[in-house]
């Protein structure tokens, strides 16, 4: 159903037997090159066969999706300016450079003005785009790494492999991952590795559901049967015949993981559980908060940041979506 | 095979299988403590002021703080039983007790806010559902879609400095206006007025969830044979969409209902900080300020206690609506 | 001759790109079975949905007239039409798995009919109810009135959706392939128990099929239709005796359960070749590229419909020339 619509949302679904889902839809054009028609035998067997010219399709519909378009363009802004951030603002963003409570347009020279410590709010968000992306990308490719091992492991083997890596899916889906996070951080010292990894460890059960299920539909298929039949090693088979064809929502899931990576660094920040010495935006609002009867713009202004660079990786996720799963986007 | 029955046995099975979870979820805890810098001794001489390294060990050794790993396990699984989750110095009160007290003060707000989330998300999906594919569709569409990207404790600063600083017209914090000692409806009014701003902030993003939810699961109802059967038996589209498509999308509804008990207690935790909400929440970020590993860890196990329960309410609840649930 | 209960006339069902149904006219008499004939696409089902007025939101009907009883059914507004279905004009649906709806008991379903239509509730509704079940011979209709319809089987549910069907008497009643999804012996049951309602309580019927065996068996008069247009029209004897339309002739030859007629006996089961997607866009008889006898000019004009004798149709300008025809009845 809805499932890809809110991977992340839905996260804490029980049933991991009722999500077998239909024929994996074709992998996105990025996966062109890990052809999953390597057993001889399968390329006419094979039901699931990924014809270049579907994940061609799905690119023309992304690209043609003004929605995921614009995501892209704003997250392409957000990269740029994580990228830029030194070059524009070599001085320390926790320096202070100019007089405090400087309103936003009050002076040129700091066009988002100043916080209560004279700091440059402009240079903050700026940089704090840098620990933002670090900690949604890395936390990202931690859980889905992690996660595509365990699902694979329990969606192929099956049998009490899969029965005990379920039982600890099912552990992890649970505990309320926020506390779970807040506890983890706060018994580790929050530091921008520590936060990442607690993060990866809250997101993988995700990404683990999902490829088991993938996995499950998948394993049965023609073209898996034939690379078995040729006695292909269990990693050769799942790495190189089913992982591509998993991909497509792993996919989707990946761009909506990287912005709930993000939602949950900056109220880690904001609840003081960043790391100290790294300006973020959600330390920014944390540091704003106090001052919100009087310059409410140090709340506002990191925090819209926050919102549209989520926004874009959901407007991509959506997209993607879209694109890579016409069963679902039919009903759109 | 009548309902009651049904309910039951969805209730046996249910139950046998949250065991090995909540073990887990046990095992899980208690390796956190470990982890966790410092042990009761510490706290109990950090509490004191100073401590020799003698009257350490004498209290390590009275709280068998110095035993092997498993007895130590064997004695928090006995406390466990006894439902004693600790003590904490700061509070000075055996932190069972302490989160009993902050309990409901979270259970009503996430009541409020999942009721004010469904009820929402509902009337938007079933608005895009009737606009499905044009404009109206798509605008609300991505209106829902930017309620899921708002950080909760965010768009609660900014409801505080739209309806409490610049309007005036709701209270920035708290639960209650203190020293009032308004009753009836006047009282019911006064808590409402503070439960407002917070409900909102925590309902906002499962309103997003909700409204797409929902006009997926219409959307797929509508199509089943079943509603143009009700379709030619001559019944009004209002009854049609009540009767036969809402009672069928219902049923995915409310499993994620019950799937987002445990976020939502994690966005508790951050609006009840900006609100200063006394629950749970505010608990949690009292107890990671004061580095109180005890009190963080009951919530911890506490809260997923609840996620169990609530996951096992949903199951009940669905084989209620769905007569199919005991069959498969 | 009296005024028929139901004439269609000229009925064009359009969608934006296609046109499944085109000036299609035909009539029912008080208590009479009309078999509809044709292949998947035809246009068949879409006639009896546009007939209760319950054709998708995107199909359009630009020109043609449907009389019932004296009433234009084109002409009425919703509610009016609203009071006509399930009253007057009742129908039945080809999967008996999933057109009833699976959250509420059959009473419920049975009784939500009687309600809306002639006012009865409560205990009276059950009694009704459970008449109906008898009716349509559902042994011990008692207990299986509380039934949920995923604990009856195929057959039982195609019972409960006639007896919501005749639940109010109704003059009509289209059955749109009622034992397609049903195993061959349940199907004569359900046809034999529609054939004795018929009788019972003297409604007319429109039987929708693509076996002729069924309309041999059960129909007083029969269409053929090809690509939404009416190619034939006979009494089930004479069509029997003497198809006329290739398309008819083709449909006979394919038909294995055909017991009536000597001279299919001993054939060959045979196929018609190609299929009726080959007839979208298509100048010309719709017929042709499928057509053993067609000619050049057949690629020019879409035959008219001629009046071959009394009660008898057929829109092939070469089906009624006796060569050809005896040709064809060979199995050629």
């Amino acid at each position: 159903m809805a499932s890809t619509d809110f991977a992340a949302g839905d996260a804490r679904s029980r049933r991991l037997h009722a999500d077998a889902r239909g024929p994996a839809a074709p992998p996105e054009p990025e996966a062109k090159s890990w052809s999953n028609l390597h057993a001889p035998d399968a390329r006419s067997a094979s039901a699931a066969s990924v014809p270049i010219a579907v994940g061609g399709r799905a690119l023309k519909v992304f690209l043609s999706n003004p929605n995921a378009m614009f995501g892209v363009v704003f997250l392409s802004l957000v990269v740029l300016a994580a990228l830029l951030a030194p070059v524009l603002y070599p001085a320390d963003p926790l320096s202070m450079v100019a007089r405090p409570f400087l309103w936003p347009g009050q002076n040129p020279a700091f066009p988002l003005g100043t916080d209560s410590m004279g700091r440059d709010v402009l240079s903050g968000i700026l940089h704090g785009a840098r620990i933002s992306l670090f900690v949604g990308l890395v936390a990202t490719a931690l859980g889905l790494g992690f996660g595509i091992l365990v699902g694979a492991a329990a969606g192929y083997f099956g049998g009490w492999i899969d029965d005990l890596l379920v039982r600890l899916i099912e552990i992890f889906q649970t505990i309320p991952s926020f506390v779970l996070l807040v506890v983890m951080v706060a018994i580790a010292q929050p530091t921008a590795p520590v936060v990442t990894v607690a993060i990866a460890v809250i997101t993988w059960p995700t990404v683990a559901r999902l490829t088991r299920a993938e996995f499950r539909a998948i394993r049965e298929k023609d073209f898996v049967m034939a690379a078995r039949s040729l006695g292909y090693g269990h990693a050769r088979i799942i790495f190189r015949e089913i992982l591509p064809n998993a991909l497509p929502p792993l996919i989707v899931t990946s761009s909506v993981m990287v912005a709930t990576a993000i939602l949950m660094e900056s109220a880690l920040s904001f609840m003081g559980l960043g790391d100290p010495n790294v300006v973020s935006w959600g330390s920014m609002i944390g540091a704003g908060r106090e001052l919100i009867r009087t310059a409410w713009y140090l709340t506002a202004l990191p925090g819209l940041a926050i919102v549209f660079t989520v926004l874009a990786l959901n407007l991509i996720g959506d997209g993607l979506n879209d694109a890579l799963n016409p069963r679902f986007s039919q009903e759109r | 095979m009548s309902t009651l029955t049904r309910v039951g046995r969805t209730f046996r099975r249910t139950a046998i299988q949250a065991v090995p979870t909540v073990f887990g979820i046990v095992i899980l805890n208690f390796f956190l403590l470990q982890l966790a810098p410092g042990d009761a001794a510490d706290v109990m001489a950090g509490e004191a002021g100073s401590a020799t390294v003698e009257t350490m060990a004498a209290l390590r050794q009275r709280f068998g703080l110095d035993n092997p790993l498993l007895v130590q396990l064997f004695n928090y699984l006995y406390n466990l039983a006894h439902f004693s989750l600790g003590f904490s110095p700061r509070y000075g009160m055996p932190v069972a007790d302490l989160i009993g007290q902050r309990l409901p003060g979270t259970l009503l707000l996430m009541a409020v806010a999942l009721a004010v989330a469904i009820v929402l998300g509902l009337a938007l999906g079933s608005l895009m559902t009737v606009f499905a594919g044009r404009l109206p569709d798509r605008m609300l569409s991505v209106i829902s879609l930017l309620f899921y990207s708002i950080p909760g404790f965010w768009i609660g600063l900014m409801l505080i400095v739209l309806f409490s600083v610049k309007l005036g017209w709701l209270p920035s914090g708290g639960s209650g206006t203190i020293g009032s000692n308004l009753t009836g409806l006047a009282g019911l009014w006064d808590k409402a007025r503070y439960m407002i701003l917070p409900a909102l902030s925590l309902a906002l993003f499962y309103v997003a969830i909700y409204a797409r939810l929902t006009r997926a699961a219409m959307l797929e109802v509508q199509s089943q044979d079943y509603v143009r059967t009700a379709a030619a038996k001559g019944l009004p589209p209002a009854i049609i969409t009540i009767r036969h498509v809402l009672r069928n999308a219902l049923i995915p509804i409310t499993t994620m209902a019950g799937m987002h008990v445990g976020g939502m207690l994690g966005g508790a935790v951050v609006v009840e900080t900006v609100y200063s909400w006394p629950g749970l929440g505010r608990l949690a970020f009292e107890a990671v300020m004061g580095r109180d590993f005890t009190v963080l860890l009951g919530i911890l196990l506490l809260s997923s206690l609840l996620v169990i329960v609530a996951n096992a309410t949903v199951d009940l609840l669905h084989a209620w609506l769905d007569p199919r649930v005991g069959v498969r | 001759m009296a005024a028929p209960l139901l004439r269609i006339d000229n009925l064009t069902v359009r969608f934006p790109n296609t046109e499944p149904v085109s000036r299609l006219s035909f009539e029912v008499g008080e208590g009479e079975t009309l078999a509809i004939v044709g292949e998947s696409g035809s246009g068949k089902s879409l006639t009896a949905l546009a007939l209760m007025q319950l054709l998708p939101r995107s199909a359009k009907i630009p020109n043609g007239r449907i009389e019932f009883a004296g009433k234009d059914l084109l002409g009425l507004d919703q509610k009016a039409m609203r009071n006509l279905r399930g009253r007057e004009i009742a129908m039945i649906f080809q999967e008996p798995m999933t057109s009833l709806n699976p959250v509420l008991t059959i009473g419920r379903q049975i009784t939500e009919v009687l309600t809306l239509h002639e006012g009865i509730r409560g205990k009276a509704a059950r009694s009704r109810a459970i008449e109906l079940l008898n009716l349509v011979r559902i042994p011990d209709p008692q207990r299986r009135i509380d039934d949920y319809p995923h604990q009856l089987s195929g057959g039982m549910r195609q019972r409960v959706m006639i007896a919501i069907a005749v639940a109010c008497r109704p003059r009509l009643l289209i059955a749109d392939e009622p034992t397609t999804a049903l195993d061959v012996t349940i199907q004569a049951q359900v046809l034999d128990l529609l054939d004795t309602l018929r009788r019972e309580l003297s409604m007319a019927v429109v039987l929708i099929t693509h076996d002729l065996g069924v309309v041999a068996q059960w129909a007083d008069k029969v269409v053929v239709m090809y690509a939404g247009r009416k190619v034939e029209q006979a009494l089930p004897d004479a069509l029997f005796r003497t198809p006329l339309h290739p398309y008819t002739r083709g449909l006979l030859a394919a038909s294995p359960r055909l017991k009536t007629n000597l001279h299919y006996r001993d054939a060959r089961l045979t196929e018609i070749p190609g299929s009726i997607v080959s007839a979208a866009g298509e100048k010309g008889c719709p017929f042709r590229p499928r057509c053993t006898v067609a000619r050049d000019s057949c690629a020019h004009f879409v035959p008219a419909l001629v009046e071959v004798s009394e009660d008898r149709l057929v829109a092939c300008p070469y089906s009624f020339i006796p060569e050809v025809a005896h040709g064809a009845a060979l199995g050629l």
